[in-house]
């Protein structure tokens, strides 16, 4: 995969299960290292043993399994971390006071982490991975196996990062999720299928469609339509037309005009939007393509 | 590799081990069985009349030796538990992720499971020490301990047979799969040295200074070259690839 993430851009990392997305990760996190082809990370070569500790430095990792230590209080997991990032003692204790009062779990900080929820859970493992205000942030599945309430605080969390301009590379299976919060997304099925943001992957992935309700449908405006050569296809579904057009802002008035022409009766002219997951679907069913 | 790095990972797992009643309960059990219970059972079932001051030296030099294999044993629990109980705890991979060292890494863990098993085998010995003279003081109006036996196990003797348990359980930790087969395997370790104690007891070894340098001096040569082999294994891809 060819691949460039912008600091301060939030990218989000797709594709079904056993595609290779926590391996990426763990990979460009100095975990495993990789078979072939060159990585950085702020300028430091992924890979690059001398370079190794000054990545993991600047990055924050949350895998996909929160691993805390369960019989330890919040705060002294974060303080281990801390150290282990080599924070000073001062802001050592801000970071951890700032982010457990901004997860809301403060007033819980003395309290082992095996007492805490899912949902609480996970955001302790968020405040560990920012706990050294790392540059680079990756994100395995932040809220897999959270109740809504509990996956919309994280969510949330992750936008409020979004807003202090941190570089977030977030794998994710939730569609809804990384088209709210991703700048850009990747679509890996063992290799990187497709890139660009939510809008021009439906764009590009997805033919626009505009549908024209018509208070009837006959021959003579089927055969009007047909001859146009900005429609691509044609499908019609009761009084409704569904037509692919790949520039609808220019498309439109002609197709109305003809329609009108021919005598049709328009009462709608409406887009056919595509979702993300209908743009995902058909590029992990369809690998080619692109 | 920057010691103090090593540190926290120690201080982090012993903090992990306070709040484990079984890891406790083995650190304050089996010093205990050893240093007290089983000298107080071997003394009060002695011939109520005096046994000769060199046989019951000699039974005194045998009973040290446990102080070899306790140091063997503590590490196998502790450790078990310091490198399989964080894939259990799924900690591994953030821990992994952070600026630290193979070598400080291995470092930390294995002074982790070193310190509490040396502390909790030399509070023992002195258990052990005190009951001892406070026995033959009674009966003979002597004191046996601290001998140069003694002082040698515990110079030397007990801290290499805690390395040299802390090494092989790192090593059988990042090569097996199976917490249970990790913890078994790990066990086999004191084999050898209850070895010698058997072997003492049947009177075919004599504990003695020599004896019991040329033993120190085969575990210093096994801690060397497992050593070399433990820094090879020791690292993190293998650990978190092969830790399931």
């Amino acid at each position: 995969m060819t691949l460039n993430v912008d600091e301060g851009e939030v990218f989000g990392f797709l594709g079904p299960n056993a595609a290779g997305k926590t391996t990426t990760v763990r990979m460009l996190c100095c975990l495993i290292s990789k078979t072939s082809g060159r990585a950085w990370i702020g300028g430091y070569e992924v890979g690059k043993r001398e370079d190794s500790l000054n990545i993991r430095k600047m990055i924050g990792l949350l895998p996909e399994n929160v691993g805390l230590y369960e019989s330890l209080s919040a705060y002294k997991n974060l303080d281990i971390y801390a150290r282990l990032y080599e924070c000073s003692e001062s802001k050592r204790r801000e970071n951890i006071e700032r982010f457990l009062r901004m997860l809301g779990l403060w007033e819980k900080r003395e309290y082992s982490v095996g007492t805490y929820s899912k949902g609480m859970k996970q955001k302790i493992a968020i405040a560990r991975a920012l706990i050294h205000d790392p540059t680079v942030l990756f994100l395995d599945e932040p809220t897999a196996n959270l109740d809504p309430e509990s996956a919309k605080t994280v969510r949330d969390f992750i936008l409020e990062l979004k807003k202090e301009k941190r570089t977030i590379f977030l794998c994710t299976h939730n569609l809804d999720e990384a088209e709210r919060i991703c700048d850009r997304i990747g679509v890996i099925k063992t290799k990187l299928i497709a890139v660009g943001s939510p809008s021009s992957l439906k764009r590009d992935i997805w033919e626009r469609k505009t549908i024209i309700h018509l208070h009837q449908i006959n021959a003579k405006i089927l055969g009007a339509v047909e001859r146009l050569s900005v429609v691509k296809n044609i499908r019609t579904i009761d009084n409704k037309l569904i037509l692919d057009v790949n520039n609808p802002e220019k498309d439109n008035p002609i197709i109305v005009s003809e329609i009108v022409s021919a005598g049709g009766e328009i009462q709608f002219v409406t887009e056919l939007r595509p979702t993300l997951e209908d743009v995902y679907l058909r590029l992990v069913r369809e690998p080619e393509t692109k | 590799m920057r010691l103090w790095k090593a540190w926290i990972i120690a201080t982090k797992d012993f903090s992990v081990f306070r709040k484990n009643k079984y890891i406790l309960y083995s650190l304050v059990g089996m010093p205990l069985v050893f240093a007290l219970i089983v000298p107080i059972t071997i003394f009060y079932s002695l011939p109520t009349g005096q046994i000769p001051l060199e046989v019951l030296s000699s039974m005194i030099n045998t009973m040290n030796t446990f102080f070899i294999f306790i140091p063997a044993i503590l590490p196998t629990i502790i450790a078990s538990y310091s490198f399989v109980g964080e894939k259990l705890e799924k900690s591994l991979e953030p821990l992994l992720a952070t600026p630290t060292t193979d070598s400080e890494l291995l470092f930390g863990k294995s002074l982790a499971a070193f310190l509490p098993s040396i502390l909790a085998t030399y509070i023992g010995s002195i258990g052990f020490v005190i009951f001892v003279d406070m026995e033959t003081y009674n009966r003979f109006n002597t004191i046996l301990l601290p001998s140069w036996e003694w002082a040698i196990i515990m110079a030397f003797a007990a801290p290499l047979a805690c390395i040299l348990s802390v090494e092989i359980n790192v090593i059988i930790s990042s090569r097996v799969n199976d917490v249970r087969a990790a913890q078994q395997l790990g066990g086999l370790v004191i084999l050898p040295l209850v070895l010698i104690f058997s072997l003492a007891q049947s009177k075919i070894v004599t504990i003695d200074i020599f004896s019991l340098l040329f033993i120190s001096s085969i575990l210093l040569v096994a801690d060397m070259v497992l050593y070399y082999i433990s820094r090879i294994i020791f690292q993190r891809e293998e650990i978190l690839t092969k830790w399931k």
